[in-house]
């Protein structure tokens, strides 16, 4: 533990990936709250492996075709905005049913993305780092546009906080009320989708839903209020996510797995530490 | 009944892809007014309900709440949806979802105003729960999580309060106690309420609307305690009427 605090003054490199888990982790705490309260985990899991056919796609052309302006985090951003605005307007305005059309769009996502990286030279590397983040090779580039998501993400969360509580909790009330329920359920996925590419750089798109989830279930046991639990699961998730990177440090191990085997097991431990209260 | 109408419907028919849930549907109801919506499971009261709250356009007839389509009109009702189409674990308070009933009134970015909490809570008062507002909604017994839907639907500051099964799932005392209620907020609202139960219905409510794809209003008198043997028996035989109607034309 204390060599990574002495690692840490002298490493831009580590700085930036604490700096880019805690900043992540205001934009998780918030919309997972979103997210666990109205039940679209798995929306927000489809959304995160359809990322990969974005990432895909902009490192091909990046390294391929010679477009050097465009990042992977870019590809990222559209194609988590597409999967989201598809699965809205299935959801509100289809026929469809809602968990095929995921399903299809998480394995079609992870399908372009492969044959994109297959053709793409540096296949494992790549392929390693999205589907698991590789949060101590985050770029001062990337952290700028990481920081700007998650203004917008966080700033629209909160703004939007009494609307988006409404639809959450009772859809059908806030259409009588004369909310567009429609376009606040759009911005709430698109938002979701932009928050889910921001935690893809730090934990990897596999793994996006227990950051996602896991500090919001372990604050909801503690707490009864939306902004309460967005409150507590934020500061969860940067103590998890710093944790994570310190604990890895040390040992070299991919510090988003450590991050995410320490979510599950404050999960575990929460859950067994409740029941033996209860018990005695 | 002399009063003014406010919800008005007019020869309405309505299907969902396939056999007509409802059939030439007029049906009047006057200004405060206290209401009971009754029928088989199935029979079309939902189907009702959301076609007053604009919810789904008539496949044919006119309707009207307060003089105009409903969808002009909706913020005018307080509507209490079922308890069961809520999550029961759902992270809120008491007064967070009072305060829903506020929506859509100012601006939607940003803390409700001041005025806007003083009505949330004027209306949790009402419904007698005021002193519970910050407790989680999840913490709440049955018939007090109805009155919190209530107050809810109050602070709409509404003309017309719609209520979906009310009832559903409460004990015999409580249901009393929330019958009490109603008739209270009857002495300045329209209030409407939908139940598959037909326990002592008459004894509360002026008009008992049936619904069983047809429906038929039957105006209920005030009535003595000697008449509630017959009240309660007229009213069972008031649905076997309808379902008559339903399977073999009127008669």
């Amino acid at each position: 533990m204390t060599e990574f605090f002495q690692a840490l003054a002298g490493n831009a490199l580590l700085q930036n990936a604490l700096l880019a888990g805690v900043i992540a982790s205001v934009a998780c705490g918030v919309m997972g709250s979103y997210v666990v309260a109205r039940r679209i985990t798995y929306i927000a899991g489809g959304v995160a492996h359809c990322v990969l056919g974005g990432m895909g796609a902009a490192r091909y052309l990046n390294v391929v075709g010679g477009w050097t302006w465009l990042q992977p985090l870019h590809g990222a951003i559209f194609a988590a905005l597409l999967a989201a605005g598809i699965i809205g307007w299935v959801s509100q305005r289809s026929k469809e049913r809602e968990d095929t059309v995921i399903s299809a769009l998480w394995a079609i996502g992870m399908a372009v993305g492969v044959l994109f990286i297959a053709k793409t030279p540096g296949y494992y590397e790549d392929l390693m780092s999205y589907l698991f983040g590789n949060v101590l090779l985050v770029s001062g580039q990337q952290l700028r546009l990481i920081v700007l998501l998650d203004v917008v993400v966080v700033g629209l969360g909160l703004l939007l906080y009494n609307p988006f509580l409404a639809v959450c909790f009772d859809q059908e009330f806030a259409r009588l009320r004369g909310l567009n329920v429609e376009l606040y359920y759009l911005l709430l996925l698109g938002l979701t989708a932009l928050t889910v590419v921001v935690l893809v750089t730090v934990v990897g798109l596999v793994m996006v839903i227990a950051l996602l989830t896991l500090p919001v279930a372990v604050a909801g046991h503690f707490v009864h209020r939306l902004w309460h639990v967005m409150l507590l699961s934020c500061l969860l998730s940067a103590a998890l996510t710093a944790g994570g990177l310190m604990v890895s440090y040390g040992p070299d191990l991919p510090p988003g797995a450590v991050t995410i085997v320490l979510a599950g097991g404050l999960y575990l431990l929460v859950l067994c530490g409740r029941r033996l209260i209860r018990a005695f | 009944m002399t009063a003014e109408s406010v919800i008005r419907l007019n020869d309405v028919n309505f299907s969902y892809d396939g056999p007509p849930v409802l059939e030439k549907v007029t049906l009047s109801i006057a200004e405060r007014d206290l209401v009971c919506v009754i029928g088989p499971n199935g029979g079309g009261k939902s189907t009702l309900l959301k076609i007053m709250l604009g919810l789904i356009e008539p496949s044919s007839g006119t309707v009207e709440v307060c003089g105009q389509v409903p969808a002009k009109t909706r913020k005018q009702i307080g509507y209490m949806p079922q308890y069961a189409h809520l999550d029961p674990r759902f992270p809120v308070t008491v007064f967070d979802v009072v305060l829903m009933g506020r929506l859509g009134r100012a601006r939607s970015w940003g803390p409700y105003p001041w005025a806007d909490k003083a009505a949330a809570l004027d209306a949790l008062e009402e419904v007698g729960l005021a002193d519970m507002k910050s407790r989680p909604l999840s913490a709440l017994s049955g018939g007090q999580r109805q009155r919190v839907l209530i107050a809810r639907a109050l602070a709409c500051a509404p003309r017309i309060l719609l209520l979906d099964e009310p009832m559903a799932s409460l004990d015999p005392k409580v249901q009393d106690d929330l019958h009490h209620l109603l008739r209270k907020l009857n002495e300045r609202l329209t209030v409407v309420m939908v139940s598959h139960d037909l326990g002592f219905v008459s004894l509360f409510f002026r008009t008992v609307v049936c619904v069983n794809h047809k429906v038929h209003t039957h105006p209920c008198q005030e009535l003595t305690e000697k008449q509630v043997a017959d009240m309660y028996g007229r009213a069972v035989r008031l649905l076997h009427h309808t379902r008559g109607g339903e399977a073999g034309g009127r008669s």
